[in-house]
């Protein structure tokens, strides 16, 4: 199963490692990132897998949006079958 | 790996425009239930619902938080309880209480079914809970009631109707020092489909399996901000074509929930209901969208058209998201719960006669109307039949959700919070027709060809 991770914020250093960190914490493997500035405004969007996480997939949740408070930017994890039911027939 | 775009628009839609699941709602038979000692039906009742309700809510927050998705309520809708009345006898509020107890143990936010299905007649049991209807909503807090009092194949039950005058008034005066919330429990329905999940109106109908998940959707924020996207001079055409795209993402999305919350509780799933649900939240609105294609204020002339539009591209959207599509599926207009629309009444722009019109192009009916506290039992049946006229004729569910606000008068407000919103008094016609609902007995049911 894998997992949608978006980041949107404020462009800083290390962002990209921070969340990168955070993961490989949870034994989340990261399969792909997609990520580009616009107008200051950083976006991230990583596919991780989450078969294999060290913690129940709600409480990695809960760590990532306590993590993006502590970042000061906007972090949204969710399973990836949301987008593919919703954009694809 | 997924467009990033696709993904962007589902984070906006949800955190921006407020797209949600509106409700998941378990539907359970209590046939099995009814027993002729009304203390020992009570605790069946009790019994098979904590059972079988009992994960539903903690179902609905995992997927709620694996997924991102917000679903608002958790329900349940239980078989008409006129029909264990009709075994058990006795007083029918001991089972809006055992209700209101499962509520609490199983932490649903509402349960409905305290209903009556009388279109043609009265059968035992029947009329006591009507009677009992006011004191049950008066008691309970999560319970909610419905009547059917009339459909296309059996026509209007006007007894019915002129007792459901007196149910609605008495309901919100039992609880007249609560924003009159009774009545906005109760729906007068005709034509009512059996397996809807919404509130107020939603039961479990006896050709239902044993137990099933119904789920409705939402999202007039999705639509209205996929629609402001669009040029002033496009097409109504293209615009209908914006809205079917828009529907069919909300119901996949609700389709995927249904599917899963059913897996997970072992229950098979029934439908997704299609409705465009609106909240008192700012861009919430239906009548936003009606705005958004063109109109000053909702209300103004255009709007049934509109209405009928949107009601339509709706359903063309969702039935190829979902593989199994009931309950109401259109757009709701409840005038409470929907900023545009109260917006649109306090303005004076829009009417109960314009509302009453639009019911007749969109998913149920007058919904949470809330009307000045000088209105007679009888005046509010005239408002049911109308409606329920509307609904028989036209072969579709109506509705009639109407507050007397006791004590209040045109141009003050009940503040009912939460989904339910605040209501303006609106003004209405007074004028009497006490001597046709007096007269009682059936409105035929009408011909089915010769269709003009």
């Amino acid at each position: 199963m894998r997992a949608v991770l978006s980041v949107v914020g404020k462009d800083g250093v290390g962002i990209l490692a921070k969340v990168s960190a955070k993961c490989a914490e949870a034994n989340a493997n990261v399969v792909d990132v997609n990520q580009s500035i616009l107008q200051d405004m950083f976006c991230m969007i990583m596919l991780i897998e989450i078969d294999k996480l060290k913690v129940e997939f709600t409480s990695f949740v809960d760590e990532m949006q306590d993590y993006a408070k502590e970042l000061g930017m906007e972090i949204h994890v969710m399973h990836e079958d949301i987008f593919k039911s919703m954009h694809t027939i | 790996m997924l467009n990033t775009d696709n993904i962007l628009e589902t984070i906006k839609m949800i955190n921006e425009e407020h797209l949600d699941v509106r409700t998941i709602t378990m539907g359970i038979s209590l046939l099995d239930c009814a027993d002729s000692d009304i203390d020992k039906s009570c605790e069946k009742v009790y019994q098979k619902i904590t059972t079988k309700a009992k994960d539903l809510v903690k179902v609905g927050e995992q997927i709620e938080k694996e997924y991102g998705i917000p679903i608002i309520n958790k329900r349940i809708s239980v078989t008409p309880i006129a029909m264990l009345v009709a075994v058990s006898g006795g007083d029918p509020v001991k089972y809006a209480l055992a209700l209101e107890r499962c509520a609490k143990t199983v932490g649903v936010n509402f349960i409905g079914g305290f209903s009556a299905l009388v279109q043609k007649g009265f059968s035992a049991g029947d009329e006591a809970l009507i009677h009992a209807i006011p004191q049950a909503l008066a008691q309970t807090e999560h319970v909610c009631a419905s009547v059917n009092i009339g459909s296309t194949k059996a026509g209007i039950n006007m007894d019915a109707v002129a007792t459901m005058g007196h149910i609605v008034r008495e309901a919100a005066e039992l609880t007249k020092d609560n924003n009159c919330l009774g009545a906005a429990k109760l729906v007068v329905f005709c034509n009512a489909p059996e397996d809807n999940p919404f509130m107020a109106g939603a039961f479990h109908g006896v050709g239902e399996a044993d137990v099933v998940l119904n789920v409705g959707v939402s999202g007039p924020g999705v639509v209205r901000a996929a629609l402001a996207k669009a040029p002033k001079d496009l097409k109504m055409n293209e615009l209908a074509d914006i809205i079917k795209k828009t529907a069919f993402k909300i119901t996949r999305m609700g389709q995927m929930v249904g599917a899963l919350a059913s897996e997970r509780l072992g229950v098979p799933f029934g439908i997704v209901d299609l409705s465009l649900a609106p909240t008192p939240a700012i861009g919430d609105s239906v009548a936003y969208i009606l705005e958004e294609m063109g109109l000053e204020t909702c209300g103004a002339y255009g709007t049934t058209a509109c209405l009928a539009m949107l009601n339509d591209a709706v359903k063309k959207g969702g039935v190829m998201a979902s593989n199994s599509v009931g309950g109401l599926s259109g757009a709701f207009i409840p005038v409470s719960e929907d900023a545009g629309m109260i917006n649109a009444v306090r303005k004076g722009i829009l009417t109960l006669e314009k509302l009453e019109a639009m019911t007749a192009v969109c998913s149920v009916g007058l919904d949470m109307v809330v009307l000045p506290g000088e209105t007679t039992a009888e005046v509010i049946s005239g408002i049911i039949a109308d409606e329920a006229a509307i609904g028989m004729v036209n072969s579709k569910t109506t509705a009639v959700r109407a507050i007397p606000a006791i004590g209040y008068n045109v141009g003050d407000e009940l503040e009912f919070g939460g989904l339910l919103g605040s209501g303006p008094v609106m003004k209405i016609n007074q004028t009497s027709c006490e001597v046709m609902i007096k007269r009682g007995g059936k409105i035929p049911a009408p011909l089915q060809s010769l269709k003009n």
